[in-house]
């Protein structure tokens, strides 16, 4: 069974954002590894990359699958999880712990369009 | 309904066949396609069925009767009359190959995934780059394909800059897919020496956003370019360097890698692939790993099965079109596989002594074919200062359509025409002695039955 | 087929000082490459397998010996319409006078190979109710990509640049949107009924809505569930008032084959899969053949070259020629020369040996085929939707699944009995899909064997799931680990030595 964490706030397309001061670790859900199942590639942004909320930064892939990475934050890239590049099952292996791009925020308002945990799991639910 | 060959059915299976599926007639299982659809009478004006004795009929006379001829080839201009083995014809030949599937089930498919991946070894190690996918349609497709793949690899993008030394047949593929696929290609001026313009070039970098630029090497009128310095002009502002390469001369030649290429494209045809008036041929696509999951097209990966053996399957194919649609790095969903096995099974008989041995006679047959033309005092090497391959321009002041088709009616093939007074001519280890002699003297033959007519 | 791996590189087979060629010996040649300067030669030698004759003869017999083709055995793979490849074909095409011809020789010396292309033109346009055809694309995708093209292109002289959107089914193959994609078309993706058919009520809508930005929409029909669109005329009068064009991806036409032609239900442009229709063999993946047709009043964006027939002075004999001027109308070139004309001379072959009275069979017998498979194993595998298909079948996996065995676990075990497995997982309309297309190639005996074993397969998973879930068990190789080859891809020899 899929995992909601508390205190973290989450997009429709499965992101979730753990907020740490002026800071958003970006990643996606323990849903969304579930549904992709073993992941084999993460595609992610250059640090100093500017994302945008609502638009793609990048790509998560597994074997018969891809799902494109959509910013539910917008902001600049200060670090990106380079663990990740050699190994992406890190994501498969603990979703919340396994943030992807971190993202210096330009408008934490931004936040407020987002889902809690409780409201996710109705929209995983549907 | 006849008995037919290809059609095992027979009235009785028909009729416990359409019991079955509880259909009265072959007809009614068309029950719901719109009556103003139907085809009413069959095909009117197809024609009526041959045997085979008249098809072998027809092909075996096809030389006497329609005029269609195998010519002693002095051409080449993206097709070479290379030697094609006869182990190459016949392992393409075997039915286990010939008429399986894109290996998607790779618990039987692994004569095709394992052929895949010693071509992908093969021409990784031909260009020198570190990894190759498993074949494009041709070597202009390839070369569409890698500036596409250019394009989409810059940030912001302004032009991908072409070479007019690359083939104009493969520029115009370029130029239509780039066409629709809002891709400016700016087409660099050869030199008077028939090379890629430096200062052409510089003066598009300058204009910044060069997203890559294609070069051919030996470029289209047959120079052996120095490309000393592109690559670095190119990656200073991230642009990719695309050399298109002819792989049978890589035995010898420096290959794209040692040019600083990070992406090598080309026809495989000459890999003993027999020119069958164009194709099918097989395009090649290698490049660096750092651009691995931008590279087009099928790829195969070695892994091992659940009996822990080593063995082969297509992989990375997140990038296709299959999984993401519009997103996908290409439309492609094939590759030329068979002709990827015949480019493989000659490599592995040719071996590294045996492509530069082609290597070589194609050079030794050209050089002495232009020594001898030019020996005649009526044709003039059209780039003199530059090295050549195997291919040559020469200045002629007669018809060249003329002298053509005289060369032709006994036999030869002189060259093709790259302008109103310019051959290309082309010689492979196919070609003796002998016949550059009887060229030459069939040439001479021409020029004197036209000076004797003015 | 041989049940144990022939696993050897042929890199491992070579041993230094072994040929495998014979080349004339030129003792004293006039030039060497010793000529060229050292910087436009490579440092060192390529390092390709030294391996004598024999050696190489048997590493790819034997290699082969791991594959499946169509002459192993029953390759019932939807959509992809494995039929038997004549080997009469093969040796037409193996002609000795057009292997050794050059693209670009005098036409006066190529008259019967480019009668050949005119007549193959011909016949396609024949078949598809086109007014012309081009033959210049390598496989299905390239057509059409092709095909997409000469709608951008007639748009484009119509002065309507701003038809840059292209409708697509969603339950159309990844390549149509990639296809579009390529061709700089913006995908807009059009609602499926519960049945697979186009939801023309959805369609309607997005005509409406973007009006003069509709390019066209690219369809298939049969669809990709093989069931044929009953609304197939009213889509096509709605896109066409819409100022759009209709494009047929030819994937499905088996089905057709006597009965129906793309340019009668409305089609303005289609592409044929001459490897699937015309039965030219797979080759394990290209070389195929894409032609493309078009309807009178679009020949002209065609791509370049054209091979074209006028009439000789004085005489009914036809003389043809090449026509390869870039003028103003031709959407360009989409390859080097005319595409891959030794696959269109089987083709030429087959469509000649089956003739006016055979080839109108082609359709009605593979529909036969797909509806006596569909009927016969309804019972154990669920049928999603109900009613007549065409060529191909499309089941959602097992009905019973409360067993754990899924349809990739069939397919698997399918290989152990000696047949190639289904298309499995597409259409994606269905979480379990398994599509079966018989052809009309295969006799009823194969088929009610198919059948036996499908339902020998059924009982296994109610008996022994695990037998079935841990499949294969006869094939050379077990399942494979495509997790590892994706996570840490191996993809050269000489990879494989670094790692």
């Amino acid at each position: 069974m899929a995992k909601f964490e508390e205190g973290l706030r989450y997009s429709e397309s499965h992101e979730y954002v753990r907020l740490d001061g002026d800071y958003a670790y970006v990643g996606i859900s323990d849903y969304a590894q579930h549904a992709l199942g073993n992941i084999v590639y993460v595609d992610m942004p250059e640090v100093d990359d500017e994302v945008t909320a609502g638009e793609e930064f990048g790509a998560v892939e597994s074997v018969k699958a891809a799902s494109d990475l959509i910013a539910p934050v917008s902001g600049t890239v200060v670090e990106v999880n380079e663990a990740l590049e050699d190994q992406p099952e890190l994501i498969n292996q603990d979703a919340f712990a396994t943030w992807i791009i971190k993202v210096q925020l330009a408008d934490p308002s931004e936040l407020d369009a987002l889902m809690d945990a409780k409201a996710y799991e109705a929209h995983c639910a549907e | 309904m006849e008995p037919f060959k290809y059609f095992p059915h027979t009235a009785d299976d028909l009729q416990a066949m359409l019991h079955t599926v509880g259909a009265a007639s072959l007809a009614d299982l068309f029950a719901d396609v719109p009556e103003g659809v139907r085809l009413s009478d069959g095909y009117a004006d197809f024609p009526e069925a041959w045997t085979d004795s008249d098809l072998r009929r027809f092909f075996d006379s096809i030389d006497t009767s329609w005029d269609t001829r195998r010519l002693v080839c002095f051409a080449g201009a993206g097709c070479y009359d290379h030697y094609s083995p006869a182990v190459a014809q016949n392992i393409v030949a075997r039915s286990e190959f010939l008429t399986s599937y894109t290996p998607y089930q790779a618990e039987i498919s692994q004569g095709t995934l394992h052929y895949i991946f010693e071509y992908q070894s093969m021409i990784a190690e031909l260009t020198g780059l570190d990894i190759s996918n498993a074949s494009m349609y041709d070597g202009a497709t390839a070369t569409a394909e890698a500036v596409m793949m250019a394009w989409n690899n810059a940030k912001r993008p302004r032009s991908v800059c072409v070479s007019a030394t690359v083939d104009p047949r493969m520029r115009r593929v370029v130029d239509t897919y780039a066409h629709y696929h809002g891709i400016d290609v700016t087409t660099l001026p050869a030199t008077a020496e028939g090379t890629t313009d430096r200062a052409a070039l510089d003066a598009a970098l300058a204009q910044g956003g060069v997203a890559g630029l294609v070069v051919q090497q030996p470029n289209y009128y047959g120079i052996v370019e120095d490309f000393t310095g592109l690559a670095d002009a190119l990656h200073a502002q991230k642009g990719l360097f695309i050399i298109n390469a002819n792989p049978s001369d890589l035995g010898i030649l420096r290959t794209p890698a040692e040019w600083g290429a990070d992406i090598a494209v080309g026809e495989g045809q000459s890999l003993g692939i027999p020119m069958t008036f164009g194709g099918p041929g097989v395009g090649f696509m290698a490049c660096t790993d750092k651009l691995m999951r931008k590279l087009p097209g099928r790829i195969v990966g070695q892994t091992l099965d659940s009996r822990g053996q080593r063995c082969f399957v297509l992989t990375l194919q997140a990038r296709e079109q299959h999984i993401r649609r519009q997103k996908a790095t290409s439309n492609i969903c094939s590759n030329q596989s068979l002709m990827a096995l015949y480019a493989t099974v000659y490599l592995a008989l040719m071996g590294p002594s045996g492509l530069r041995q082609v290597g070589e006679l194609s050079y030794a047959m050209a050089h002495t074919l232009a020594d001898r033309l030019v020996a005649t005092g009526h044709f003039r090497l059209s780039y003199p200062t530059q090295p050549f391959f195997n291919e040559f321009c020469v200045d002629f002041s007669g018809d060249i359509d003329a002298l053509r088709s005289y060369c032709a009616e006994r036999g030869y093939l002189a060259g093709v025409k790259v302008n109103s007074a310019t051959i290309m001519f082309c010689a492979t280890e196919q070609r003796t002695p002998q016949e550059v002699d009887e060229l030459v003297d069939i040439i001479n033959d021409y020029i004197k039955e036209k000076e004797a007519k003015a | 087929m041989n049940k144990t791996l022939y696993g050897k590189l042929v890199f491992e087979l070579s041993k230094p000082g072994r040929v495998g060629y014979s080349l004339p010996n030129d003792a004293n040649p006039a030039h060497t490459t010793s000529e060229l300067p050292p910087h436009l030669r490579r440092a060192a030698a390529p390092r390709l397998p030294e391996c004598d004759e024999l050696t190489v003869v048997r590493h790819y017999t034997n290699l082969s010996h791991n594959n499946f083709g169509v002459n192993d055995g029953f390759y019932p793979l939807g959509s992809c319409t494995m039929k038997y490849n004549p080997v009469i074909d093969e040796e037409i095409a193996a002609n000795k006078t057009i292997a050794g011809m050059h693209p670009l020789q005098p036409v006066e010396t190529c008259q019967g190979a480019l009668a050949i292309y005119y007549d193959l033109q011909r016949m396609l346009a024949e078949l598809t109710g086109m007014a012309e055809v081009t033959l210049n694309p390598c496989a299905g995708a390239h057509g059409e990509l092709t095909g997409l093209m000469v709608i951008r292109r007639h748009h484009e002289a119509q002065g309507q640049t701003s038809r840059t959107k292209m409708l697509i089914p969603d339950s159309a193959h990844g390549t149509n949107p990639a296809s579009a994609a390529v061709c700089g078309l913006e995908v807009v993706e059009v609602r499926s009924l519960p049945d697979g058919t186009v939801d023309v009520g959805h369609l309607r809508q997005l005509l409406d809505d973007l009006g003069p930005q509709v390019a066209g929409m690219m369809m298939t029909n049969p669809n990709t569930l093989g069931i044929f669109e009953p609304r197939i005329t009213d889509i096509a009068d709605m896109v066409h008032a819409a100022g759009g064009l209709m494009y047929y991806d030819g994937a499905n036409l088996n089905a057709l084959l006597g009965e129906c032609r793309p340019g009668d239900m409305g089609f303005d442009v289609c592409h044929i899969n001459l490897h699937k229709t015309f039965a030219t063999p797979h080759g394990g993946g290209g070389p195929g053949s894409g032609p493309v047709g078009v309807r009178l009043g679009l020949e002209a964006c065609l791509p370049k070259p054209r091979v074209r027939a006028c009439k000789l002075p004085e005489s009914d004999d036809l003389f043809f020629q090449v026509d390869d001027l870039a003028d103003d109308s031709t959407l360009g070139s989409i390859g080097a020369f005319f595409g891959n004309y030794g696959v269109m001379l089987k083709a030429f072959a087959y469509m000649l040996t089956l003739g006016a009275d055979n080839i109108k069979h082609v359709g009605p017998l593979a529909t036969l085929n797909a509806n006596y498979v569909k009927q016969r194993l309804c019972d154990d595998y669920l049928l999603p939707i109900a009613g007549l298909c065409k060529h191909e079948c499309v089941f959602d996996g097992l009905r019973d699944k409360s067993t754990g065995v899924t349809t990739l676990d069939i397919a698997k075990r399918l290989l152990d009995y000696g047949y190639h497995a289904p298309t499995i997982y597409f259409p994606l309309l269905f979480h379990e899909a398994l599509m079966i297309e018989p052809t009309e190639s295969e006799s009823r005996e194969t088929l009610d064997a198919f059948i036996d074993i499908m339902h020998r397969i059924a009982e296994e998973a109610r008996q022994d799931p695990q037998l079935v879930k841990t499949a294969p068990h006869t094939t050379p190789i077990g399942r494979v680990d495509d997790v590892l080859a994706a996570k840490h891809p191996i993809l050269t020899y000489w990879q494989a030595l670094k790692a």
